[in-house]
């Protein structure tokens, strides 16, 4: 009888625990609408542990408050997608620009005017259009083993699949938005069949393939590779850390059109309920407090011309970006896609 | 009951169409492919998905089979040092999900990992890659073989001591006993634990991912995230679950008539004592096997865990959620599963008819179903289902409610309903089947009313079955990945993707924890299934 009992009263408990769980949105909804405290809702395809801060402390400046979600970029934009006019979502965040022209053209995201964000970020680095706008810079590019290679061997991306490097290449998998973008860059420079033949190349080369750009630095730095492309920030990550890594960084392609560059972007969805905050919030990331933390937690670039990036990156310097806009990558994703299959990038 | 045929045969109906509705969705996207697609993957990435899937059953499949098999026997057959703690122990890997040992050992084996380190700088040469075909294969193994083992072991102890003897009197050595014998003797429950292990096989995706070995599996969410293209991803999903039809079929074949053995004591079978030399040998394979399986991930995890809390990304607070985010999902998915388990068995045996209790099986489909599968047919029923419903009301009331299944509790609930079901079927039904009419009958003659008989008969004979089904749910819930990823609704992170999102970005200190967690959780069924004992004793 005893197990019995413990166990209806187990199924009560789990039932009052579900129906908790079930209704607990729709509480905190009603909340936001009855008080008048001002909040504005994130979709952030940026990890925790970076937006807190920023957030709170636009909080201090403004008294609006920021809820956020936080999701792979695609996962955010399918979401955003299926809820339709009911999302709940102001601002869709993204760290890849492909995912933010996406969701740009799928109607997902609404134009805003706004003078502040126009003289704060630089035309190539926004939506022509108006529906997002770049936050922070992050720059995919090449790393080297500083025992194994010299700089002068290197040169561009391009260069990368040139047989010299059969077997020392670490690449990230196609899988990775990251990867996807850089080779949109590669066919909007070169067009479809010459990028095919580059990419095909880097495959031919016998890469490691390894999805994190973490790993890939590490094992750089062990040996298992001689070259890896990857963000520029987790070398600074590394190199923070530790400071004596056998790994460098090297600007790509500064020869013809420059390094290729990604961002972190904000867009207001078409939907929000809360438009001028979640305008407001844009505005902010774009100013010179904003994009110092913004940029800072993770070793970004700022895209505001008057900020200073942090320390450990300004340490390498200026060099020259790939000047195309971004919005160009999303355009050219699917290809970009296709053309990896094609060539058994995996 | 009799009384209500009509009843019974609309609830078990209803139950059955809402369970198989996302099956069926994917079935249709078949029917009508998009051809686009189908075409650019065709000669490049969908040949290689096929082929990786093929050679993981394969090579996971003859792998648990001699790892299982040998095992069972060696335990079960012999005596050496440590073999009764080894029986036991030896399930323990069941409790590790794929894609957590898939994570350390990504990070212990890998170049830059402390081995490979090791090596080379002891050795000076360089071990093979781990993220190939092979890494994937060796760590699905290890976590899977636990099922062919304890199956096997149950279907040794089924065999009467007699066919044993009689091999033996004909001058079989121990060995060919096995395979002359005791192997054919319990092919039903070899095949069984080996249609378990390769249903784990394809729905996996996680793992194959960190290993770079793209599967059908993991085709499915490439093709969505990647082509945004969620038709082409349930049209993939209809090729997986030919796959797994297949899988069914020729487990069916395999078994035979025969039913699941679960219960019986290993009777009389006198256990060859392995002694010097052979005993040792007996002994480091099985400690091998522990060490690999478990005892590694689980101090790899612990000493990241350890790290992970003096550095200052670690939120504990953010670890109290995901876990609390789990344990909901968990406990409201094995209540629900058990409800619906306790209605269809309930209803389909007082029904008595044989037709009606084979649409309970049918029914019960979804565990030989990939996640994936079952994640991306449910998000087409459910859009569908939210659009009809705001369509309908506005139409006639002007309001509209919003998305009141899609990305909801409520949603994720319901697929993992159709994905678990079964485990809890099983449970309940085999428990249901004890209580004959003359337990009931006997209770009447005794004067019980109605409610007695429930109160006091009914529910305490089945209460045990009814919970063990659930605890397999919470486990399995815990676990799962792929239905999640797919279907959860925002900032509701749980253990298991967070451990996949923190893997997939390297920072194995944030996914100790959390895995660990799956891991300790994952132990309750082990030890329930050690406590039941009928499969060991």
């Amino acid at each position: 009888m005893k197990v019995w009992r413990s166990i209806s009263m187990g199924l009560l408990l789990l039932l009052v625990a579900t129906a908790a769980g079930c209704t607990a949105p729709e509480k905190e909804a009603a909340d936001s609408e009855g008080t008048q405290e001002k909040v504005v809702y994130v979709y952030s395809a940026r990890h925790y542990g970076q937006m807190e801060p920023v957030f709170q402390e636009f909080m201090k400046e403004t008294g609006i408050e920021v809820r956020f979600t936080y999701g792979k970029d695609a996962e955010l934009r399918e979401r955003l997608k299926a809820e339709g006019e009911f999302t709940p979502a102001d601002v869709y965040i993204s760290v890849d620009a492909g995912n933010l022209w996406l969701a740009a053209q799928e109607g997902l995201l609404q134009p805003v005017k706004s003078d502040v964000l126009e003289s704060n970020i630089p035309q190539n680095l926004r939506d022509p259009e108006n529906r997002w706008f770049g936050l922070t810079m992050r720059i995919r590019t090449i790393v080297y083993n500083t025992e194994r290679v010299s700089p002068q061997e290197l040169s561009t991306y391009e260069d990368l699949a040139d047989p010299k490097w059969k077997n020392r290449l670490c690449l990230r998998p196609s899988t990775k938005v990251y990867t996807q973008s850089l080779v949109a860059s590669l066919i909007a420079a070169h067009g479809e069949e010459k990028a095919e033949e580059i990419v095909r190349g880097w495959v031919e080369n016998n890469p490691k393939f390894i999805d994190s750009d973490t790993r890939i630095i590490e094992t750089v730095a062990a040996g298992g590779c001689d070259v890896g492309v990857v963000m520029h920030y987790y070398l600074a990550r590394l190199k923070d850390r530790n400071p004596d890594l056998p790994v460098d960084i090297f600007w790509a392609n500064q020869e013809d059109r420059g390094v290729h560059v990604n961002i972190v972007g904000a867009g207001v969805t078409r939907y929000a309920k809360n438009r001028e905050e979640a305008i407001r919030l844009i505005e902010w990331l774009s100013s010179e407090k904003g994009q110092k933390l913004f940029a800072d937690g993770n070793f970004e670039y700022p895209v505001n011309p008057r900020v200073e990036p942090h320390p450990i990156v300004k340490e390498w310097g200026e060099f020259k970006m790939d000047p195309i806009n971004v919005a160009e990558y999303g355009r050219l994703q699917k290809r970009a896609i296709e053309l990896m299959e094609r060539v058994g990038y995996r | 009951m009799r009384r209500f045929p009509d009843a019974a045969g609309i609830a078990s109906l209803l139950i059955f169409l809402l369970i198989a509705l996302p099956i069926f969705a994917v079935l249709v996207e078949v029917a009508v492919p998009s051809v686009e697609v189908w075409r650019s993957i065709g000669k490049t990435l969908l040949p290689e998905m096929i082929k990786n899937t093929l050679l993981l059953l394969a090579g996971v499949g003859a792998a648990t089979f001699l790892l299982g098999v040998s095992l069972a026997w060696l335990t079960f057959a012999y005596r050496f040092p440590g073999s009764r703690v080894f029986e036991v122990l030896l399930i323990l890997p069941l409790a590790v999900p794929t894609y957590v040992l898939g994570y350390v050992y990504m990070a212990t084996f890998d170049y830059a990992g402390p081995v490979h380190t090791a090596v080379r700088e002891l050795f000076g040469f360089t071990l093979p890659e781990i993220r190939s075909g092979w890494g994937a294969m060796a760590v699905m193994s290890l976590v899977l073989y636990p099922y062919v083992y304890v199956m096997a072991r149950a279907g040794f102890a089924q065999i009467s001591a007699t066919s044993i003897e009689v091999s033996r009197v004909l001058g079989y050595s121990k060995f060919e006993t096995l395979v002359k014998a005791a192997l054919p003797l319990s092919r039903p429950a070899v095949a069984a634990g080996m249609a378990l292990v390769m249903m784990e096989v394809l729905t996996d995706f996680a793992t194959v991912r960190f290993f770079n070995f793209p599967t059908l599996s993991e085709g499915i969410i490439r093709i969505w995230y990647g082509r945004m293209n969620l038709k082409a991803a349930m049209e993939l999903a209809g090729l997986l679950l030919l796959f797994a039809l297949v899988l069914v079929w020729l487990e069916h074949r395999l078994r035979g008539r025969a039913r699941y053995y679960q219960r019986g004591r290993a009777e009389g079978i006198e256990k060859e004592r392995l002694s010097g030399i052979r005993g040792a040998a007996a002994s480091v394979f099985c400690t091998a096997v522990i060490t690999l399986a478990f005892v590694l991930p689980v101090v790899q995890l612990l000493r990241w865990s350890v790290e992970e809390t003096s550095a200052p990304s670690a939120s504990f607070r953010m670890y109290m959620g995901l876990l609390l985010n789990s344990l909901t999902l968990s406990t409201a998915a094995a209540a629900a599963c058990a409800l619906f388990a306790l209605v269809l068995a309930g209803v389909l045996q007082s029904a008595g008819s044989r037709r009606l209790r084979s649409v309970g099986r049918l029914s019960t489909m979804g565990y030989s179903v990939p996640g994936a599968v079952i994640g991306v047919g449910t998000l087409g029923v459910l859009s569908s289902f939210d659009r009809s419903v705001n369509a309908l009301l506005e139409s006639y009331l002007g309001i509209t409610v919003g998305l009141i299944t899609t990305g909801t509790i409520v949603g994720l609930i319901y697929a993992y309903t159709v994905k678990f079901i079964t485990v809890a079927y099983n449970s309940v039904d085999s428990s249901l089947e004890r209580i004959t009419p003359n337990i009931i009958g006997a209770a009447r003659t005794l004067g019980a009313s109605r409610f007695r008989i429930l109160k006091d008969v009914q529910l305490p004979i089945i209460a045990p079955g009814v919970a063990a089904g659930a605890i397999l749910v919470f486990v399995d819930v815990m676990k799962e990945l792929p239905i999640t990823l797919i279907l959860r609704p925002f900032g509701y992170d749980t253990l298991s993707v967070w451990v996949w999102q923190m893997a997939a970005e390297s920072m194995w200190g944030g996914a100790a924890l959390p895995a660990l967690t799956i891991v300790l959780v994952g132990m309750i069924p082990v030890t329930y299934l050690m406590r039941k004992g009928g499969v060991l004793r």
